[in-house]
């Protein structure tokens, strides 16, 4: 039997203002990009609670997106630094246990950058091909 | 400040209790949260409204080598809804690290409150504690190696695992009133660091610190700074991988003692004991369908790790974590060496100052200003 190409799987969380938008043009702009992706839509990447992003680690995501509006863009002032903040701690404490923190990626992708967000999604799908499967993948008993 | 050295009356027990006893007295202080012997023979933090109580039965006791919790959480209690009465904290460096977190974190307010800090020799168990009968001797051990800065633990125990690495042992910060000194500090006498109006109650002299005390500070800290960087590197060598932290936190029970005992861990309603992680029972059947399998209770991992995201930046070390774990897991060391790195991303001290902002509670524009953009556009 042939062996199937590793596809990854990808959860993104994206904010409504600015990097969920540029999905939405990248859409209906019908630039093409992998199917990788599993969109969830927040209103902030601001409010964003890291349990989330290691939920989906722990869950077996091949990776995390986090799309925020780009610094001094924010819908709510200030939101994307404090997601900023927590990216550098949640990725700061993956490199101290021993799991891959480049498995995160934080992008600032704005509402008019539906090509920067397809391009976005095709660089991470290829990097995290290039990494392989999500070590905890599959494993239940956690 | 004022440095001053007094003469050990009697015992060094009872030369504190004396000066605790006069703050009370003098109305420096109108109630004192202080470690007090319990009729069982050991201490736990009590709030002590009456001097006399200071020095009655066992009396209070800031130099018994154990400590039940961290006494900032009581601080919380104490202070958070108004009160009328002078407060003083007699609190080891842990503890008062952990009230300059919560001051931050809005769960304790300083006002009306005073700090006193004792030089921590070192703490056991509780377990470990409670199996030597000569409680005195093990103090009396104790402030024989302060003298240089060489604290053994008792024979046949260690101390806590914490208490090994500790490398701020000594109260420190201008937030503290009154300080008891007791490394490099001749036998026979206390060192007291005094704001004047406390030195004048307590009618000290002003004197110079005392001469042995840098040199022995610097040995007991280069000794615990060489122990905490010989259990971080043995943990970095053990957990360096995924398998590592698998097997770390394996034997988890999902108990959630290390989050409740956590000085730092004030949320009223942690997410963990909300309806998030309840969840319909046909749930856990397709997870298992989907894995193969799926570890009862759930989640243990994502508890651990996400309480590291929540807290490890306020982490003072004082090891509760570790002493409440009923499957012996070195909670505090996990949090400890993570808390070194991530500390560092911000050049943050927990419990250093009450100036500096914890690193969840601000940002600042021009930090950090390579995440979020392309690696190589």
């Amino acid at each position: 039997m042939a062996e199937v190409e590793f596809e990854p799987r990808i959860i993104a969380f994206l904010c409504n203002w600015c990097t969920y938008t540029g999905a939405d043009l990248a859409g209906t702009s019908r630039i093409q990009y992998p199917p990788n992706i599993r969109i969830i839509r927040l209103m902030c990447s601001g409010g964003l609670d890291p349990v989330y992003v290691a939920k989906a680690l722990l869950e077996g995501a091949d990776g995390v997106l986090i799309g925020g509006c780009h610094p001094a863009d924010c819908h709510y002032q200030n939101g994307n630094y404090k997601a900023r903040r927590r990216v550098a701690i949640l990725q700061g404490i993956l490199e101290q246990v021993g799991f891959d923190p480049d498995r995160v990626w934080l992008r600032w992708i704005s509402a008019s950058e539906g090509q920067y967000f397809a391009d976005t999604v095709t660089e991470m799908v290829a990097a995290i091909k290039e990494k392989g499967p999500n070590p905890l993948k599959g494993v239940g008993a956690i | 400040m004022i440095d001053a050295l007094v003469d050990v009356q009697e015992s060094t027990l009872q030369t504190i209790q004396g000066l605790l006893r006069t703050l009370m007295e003098k109305g420096v202080v109108d109630a004192l949260l202080v470690p007090l012997r319990l009729p069982a023979g050991n201490v736990a933090p009590a709030l002590v409204t009456d001097p006399a109580v200071l020095a009655t039965g066992g009396g209070a006791d800031p130099l018994a080598p154990m400590m039940p919790i961290n006494a900032a959480r009581a601080a919380s209690n104490l202070t958070m809804t108004g009160h009328q009465e002078k407060l003083g904290l007699v609190l080891r460096a842990c503890e008062i690290r952990a009230l300059v977190e919560l001051v931050k974190f809005q769960q304790v307010s300083l006002d009306n409150v005073f700090i006193i800090g004792v030089d921590c020799l070192g703490t056991y168990q509780a377990t470990d504690y409670q199996s030597i009968s000569d409680k005195s001797q093990l103090v009396d051990e104790l402030l024989a190696g302060a003298v240089t800065g060489e604290l053994e633990p008792h024979e046949g125990i260690e101390f806590r695992d914490a208490c090994q690495m500790c490398e701020q042992p000594l109260p420190e910060g201008d937030h503290v009133a009154l300080t008891i000194g007791l490394v490099g500090v001749e036998a026979g006498k206390v060192y007291l660091k005094a704001s004047e109006d406390w030195a004048e109650a307590l009618e000290l002299t002003a004197g110079d610190t005392p001469p042995g005390r840098a040199s022995a500070v610097e040995k007991l800290i280069a000794a615990r700074t060489q122990a905490r960087d010989a259990a971080f590197a043995e943990f970095r060598g053990r957990v360096n991988s995924m398998d590592g932290l698998l097997q770390q936190f394996s034997t988890c029970i999902r108990c959630h003692n290390c989050m409740i005992n956590c000085p730092i861990c004030y949320c009223r309603e942690c997410i963990f004991r909300t309806p998030t992680f309840e969840h319909e029972s046909q749930l856990y059947y397709q997870w298992a369908a989907r894995k193969g399998a799926v570890r009862m209770l759930p989640d243990t991992l994502l508890f651990h790790l996400t309480r590291l995201n929540h807290m490890v930046t306020s982490c003072v070390g004082c090891g509760m974590c570790t002493e409440a774990c009923p499957v012996d897991i070195p909670v505090g060391t996990v949090f400890r060496t993570v808390g070194q790195k991530v500390q560092a991303i911000f050049d943050y001290h927990p419990g250093r100052s009450l100036e500096e902002a914890a690193p969840v509670q601000e940002f600042r524009e021009d930090e950090l200003t390579a995440l979020g953009k392309r690696h190589h556009a």
